[in-house]
């Protein structure tokens, strides 16, 4: 019996094509519940994100945090998200009604197009490009539209001046996030995200190159800005703009907007993980007389590798949001332009010549 | 006492100043002020205390009370009267001392008194429709409550009078912004005032052009009611002014009425007095911290000083019965004495204490986000400090030395041994930083004066016999007490009765609020926002 998901979903393949001669039946039907499994594991990774990082900053902040609704007060997370459905969504008179109420779905079709383009496991992705990097970083830009409609749209200028704050932002830091996915891709050769898969099976990335480590301090860096969570929360600013672009926002409708927030924090660690250290590979150690240890860690599953990680670059966002203060904007702008750009750039530059003269 | 007077007898030439009063006295002809206090300016004076607004009945006036920053010691009172109840009018002093400012506008909007030549002479507390100026003791109006939403235009347009070319009084109006410029509310309910204050921000992109504070909504008339209450009546209302420092405007009340009516209070009274005064300034400078990082966005650290205060709390409610307003000092000494383990306690925070301050310092003050928003900010020098009348910590954190349990010490202050935390005595300007730094040093210097107390604690009785109904003589008093926020001062006009004729607190927090203004311009709104937390203003207290 084999513990990896590839096994279960080509089951489920086999037992569809031996019922149904149709093959375009067959796709129908597994397009639809490819579908309805990324929906859900969408809502179930927000929702596990949310309990879990109440828990965290609880234990950071001397509180016990949620613990009266189930054991440890995991279904805490269910009543909210039922009281959020049931909310009343407070109509604006004075707003433009059709942005406003496109805009927290623009949000949400951004994370959600970007867990189209993950690997979750192995063999388990739902679209596999050439150019997945790509791909991947060109559709998690799209939730910006939908902030910055959002804080145009409310007609009220707190969100306005969030959600220029947040254009300003997350336009600055896609630049590093994108130039340290390019140092891997010099490295890997490949914006295909399961040739950089195959060229991490021994070595993971960040072991593979001195420059990689630089490349995953300013990709953290630069991806924990692009969540707009604390220290770089400026669009939301709580004590400043008491809650930025989503201060009109009530009911499933901000509720849209924290979802995606969570989403996105779980997508740039997934990526984080998948370029940078080995995704879904195992732990192996190159070295003769070690097949033993790798035999090991090659018996732990695929989605526990990847989630693992992931949930281990989500504490390490966790732990500074729950801990730094928040910078000004003027601070922020010239750490990216000043100090991360500048970095990145030569990051590029010396892991091109690396590759040159090592590989 | 004798140099003043040599010096009023110069500053005022053929003026009697009055005998037997606190302070050396003089009373002024309306159109003499301005004249001594240019004169008593250039002398030195130059940090206005307190401005209070009186209704003699068959006059209306106001009393100045003006200290200096170099003589400490020294206060002089100066006072002045028009008869006419019609249409009064008076000298502005806000360009001689510019904490007059928001002094003399709510003296305007209480007593209808104008000031001629003040810029602004716009009500402050109450709404711009109300009726009559509630504080005159003929005052009937009625005041209905208005059931719809009513526009009040006169927000941003400034009334002012001053005199023509013939002599004669003109009025004129401003308006405060212009037409194409970008203004913000912040608040009255907003996370980083504080309370409900309302700013109206001008702002050009993110940088901060002019803020506008507008008070008022919490106003309740504290000092309105306390004409119709007894002395022991007054005191729980005290503690609702600056609920952070409730225990010790409490303890400025008791103190001034206990002078005023000869009350010797013993020693052990007085002694927890100051423990409970110095543990009231650590929850508020613990709250003053926590506020502070969160408004910067920690809200781990925010969590850190709750959690500490709330031993103090817990101290406050084993004693006392209250905790955030203990409802400890009454007249005559404390409502009982402390629990049999009080001094074993005490003496576990102070440890307990000297320790978290450190921790605070490795989450806090080293973090390098935190020290960038905090350097180089809102720059306040010892001069402005001065002028506006912003004193405790916010004053001391630009050098400017006004620790009035130095210059005028009460209670038990006077026994213990402990210096005045001073920062930038050399530059005499000071940043967030300094004001955020100074409040974490007077945790642990109040941390002294409560071990020095605790080990002393006499042993004579927490109080005296009062009279059931406690009558003042006639006359003035003033008592200026060190709350967490500054130079608090209660004046009291008694008529001789069980009520008091006038009732005047002093609120540090008023003129703390005038200084977002000069602070702020230029600086980020984020600045603006770290600035107002830096200065720790409660609005309440401000209020009134």
């Amino acid at each position: 019996m084999s513990l990896e998901l590839i096994d279960g979903i080509n089951k489920i393949h086999e037992f569809l094509t031996s019922n149904i001669e149709a093959a375009w039946v067959v796709s129908l039907i597994e397009y639809v519940l490819v579908g309805l499994g990324f929906l859900t594991l969408y809502a179930l990774i927000a929702l596990f994100l949310i309990i879990f990082e109440r828990k965290i900053c609880a234990y950071f902040q001397c509180r016990l945090g949620p613990n009266r609704v189930g054991p440890w007060g995991i279904f805490q997370v269910f009543a909210d998200m039922v009281k959020i459905l049931i909310k009343e969504i407070i109509p604006l008179k004075h707003n433009d009604k059709l942005l406003f109420y496109a805009a927290p779905f623009i949000v949400i079709m951004g994370s959600l197009l970007t867990f189209g383009g993950l690997q979750f496991a192995e063999g388990v992705h739902g679209v596999d490009f050439n150019v997945g990097v790509f791909y991947l970083l060109a559709v998690s830009s799209i939730s910006i539209i939908g902030v910055m409609l959002a804080g145009w749209s409310s007609n009220n200028k707190y969100s306005l001046i969030g959600a220029m704050r947040s254009g300003a932002q997350v336009i600055s830091f896609e630049l590093s996030a994108c130039l340290s996915m390019m140092a891997i891709v010099i490295l890997g050769g490949s914006m295909n995200l399961s040739d950089l898969m195959a060229a991490q099976e021994d070595v993971w990335f960040i072991f593979q190159s001195p420059f990689t480590v630089v490349a995953l301090v300013i990709y953290l860096i630069a991806a924990h800005a692009e969540t707009n969570r604390g220290p770089f929360d400026l669009p939301e600013a709580e004590s400043e703009l008491t809650a930025g672009y989503h201060v009109e926002y009530s009911g499933i409708t901000f509720g849209f907007f924290y979802v995606g927030e969570y989403c996105n924090l779980f997508i740039n660690a997934a990526i984080g993980t998948l370029v940078f250290l080995g995704g879904w590979q195992a732990f192996h150690l190159p070295f003769a007389g070690c097949e033993g240890f790798n035999a090991v860690m090659d018996a732990i599953p695929s989605y526990v590798w990847m989630f693992g990680k992931t949930l281990l670059l989500i504490f390490l966002s966790l732990w500074v949001r729950w801990t730094f203060p928040r910078l000004r904007i003027d601070q922020l702008l010239r750490l990216e332009w000043k100090i991360m750009l500048p970095f990145s750039l030569a990051n590029i530059l010396l892991m091109a010549i690396w590759v040159a003269l090592v590989k | 006492m004798e140099d003043i007077k040599k010096l009023l007898a110069k500053v005022a030439p053929g003026k009697e100043v009055a005998e037997g009063t606190q302070y050396p006295t003089i009373e002024l002809e309306p159109n003499e002020v301005r004249a001594v206090a240019k004169k008593l300016k250039e002398a030195g004076f130059d940090y206005l205390i307190n401005l209070t607004g009186v209704d003699y009945t068959d006059a209306l006036g106001t009393v100045y009370h003006i200290s200096s920053s170099t003589n400490k010691t020294a206060v002089v009172v100066l006072k002045t009267k028009t008869a006419d109840r019609e249409n009064p009018v008076l000298y502005t002093v806000c360009d001689i001392w510019k904490s007059a400012d928001l002094y003399e506008r709510e003296v305007f909007d209480f007593y209808g008194i104008r000031f001629i030549d003040h810029p602004d002479m716009r009500r402050i507390f109450l709404r711009g429709d109300w009726k009559g100026f509630p504080f005159r003791k003929d005052y009937n109006e009625v005041n209905e409550m208005p059931t719809t939403n009513v526009n009040i235009d006169d927000l941003e347009t400034l009334p002012s009078i001053t005199f023509d070319k013939e002599g004669k009084i003109v009025e004129k109006t401003k308006q405060l912004f212009d037409n194409n410029e970008y203004v913000v509310n912040f608040g009255p309910q907003h996370p980083a005032t504080h309370g409900v204050l309302h700013l109206r921000v001008s702002l050009d992109g993110e940088i901060v052009k002019k803020v506008d504070p507008n008070f008022g909504y919490i106003h309740r008339g504290i000092e309105k009611m306390c004409e119709s209450l007894t002395y022991p009546q007054i005191l729980p209302y005290t503690e609702r002014l600056d609920y952070l420092s409730g225990s010790i405007n409490r303890h400025a009340f008791c103190m001034c009425v206990e002078k005023a009516a000869g009350i010797e209070v013993p020693q052990r009274a007085q002694y927890i007095r100051c423990i409970f005064d110095e543990l009231t300034r650590i929850a508020s400078h613990l709250l003053g911290w926590g506020c502070m990082a969160m408004d910067m966005g920690a809200i781990t650290a925010f969590i850190y000083g709750m959690r500490d205060r709330e031993k103090i709390m817990d101290i406050f409610e084993e004693n006392a019965g209250g905790r955030l307003m203990p409802a400890y000092s009454i007249i005559g000494g404390l409502t009982k004495d402390v629990v049999p383990n009080f001094q074993q306690t005490i003496s576990e925070f102070v440890a307990y204490m000297r320790e978290s301050i450190k921790e605070y310092h490795t989450l806090f003050t080293g973090n390098p986000i935190a020290t960038g928003r905090m350097h180089n900010v809102g720059w306040l020098t010892k001069e402005t400090a001065v002028a506006l009348g912003t004193t405790g910590p916010t004053g001391r954190a630009s050098g400017w030395s006004n620790d009035v349990r130095k210059i005028a010490p009460y209670a038990a202050y006077d026994k213990v041994k402990f210096k005045e935390v001073l920062r930038n005595t050399d530059t005499c300007k000071g940043d967030s930083f300094d004001r955020y730094i100074i409040r974490l040093d007077e945790v642990l210097e109040s941390l002294n004066i409560i071990e020095q107390l605790n080990e002393n604690l006499p042993d004579d009785g927490v109080n005296v016999k009062v009279p059931a109904i406690v009558k003042l003589p006639e006359g003035e008093y003033y008592q200026r007490a060190e709350s967490a926020r500054g130079d608090f001062g209660v004046y009291i006009k008694s008529d001789g009765n069980k009520n008091p004729y006038r009732v005047k607190f002093r609120s540090p927090c008023m003129t703390l609020i005038s200084a977002l203004d000069p602070l702020c311009k230029g600086e980020k709104i984020a600045d603006l926002i770290t600035i107002g937390a830096s200065l720790d203003y409660v609005i309440p207290c401000a209020d009134r």
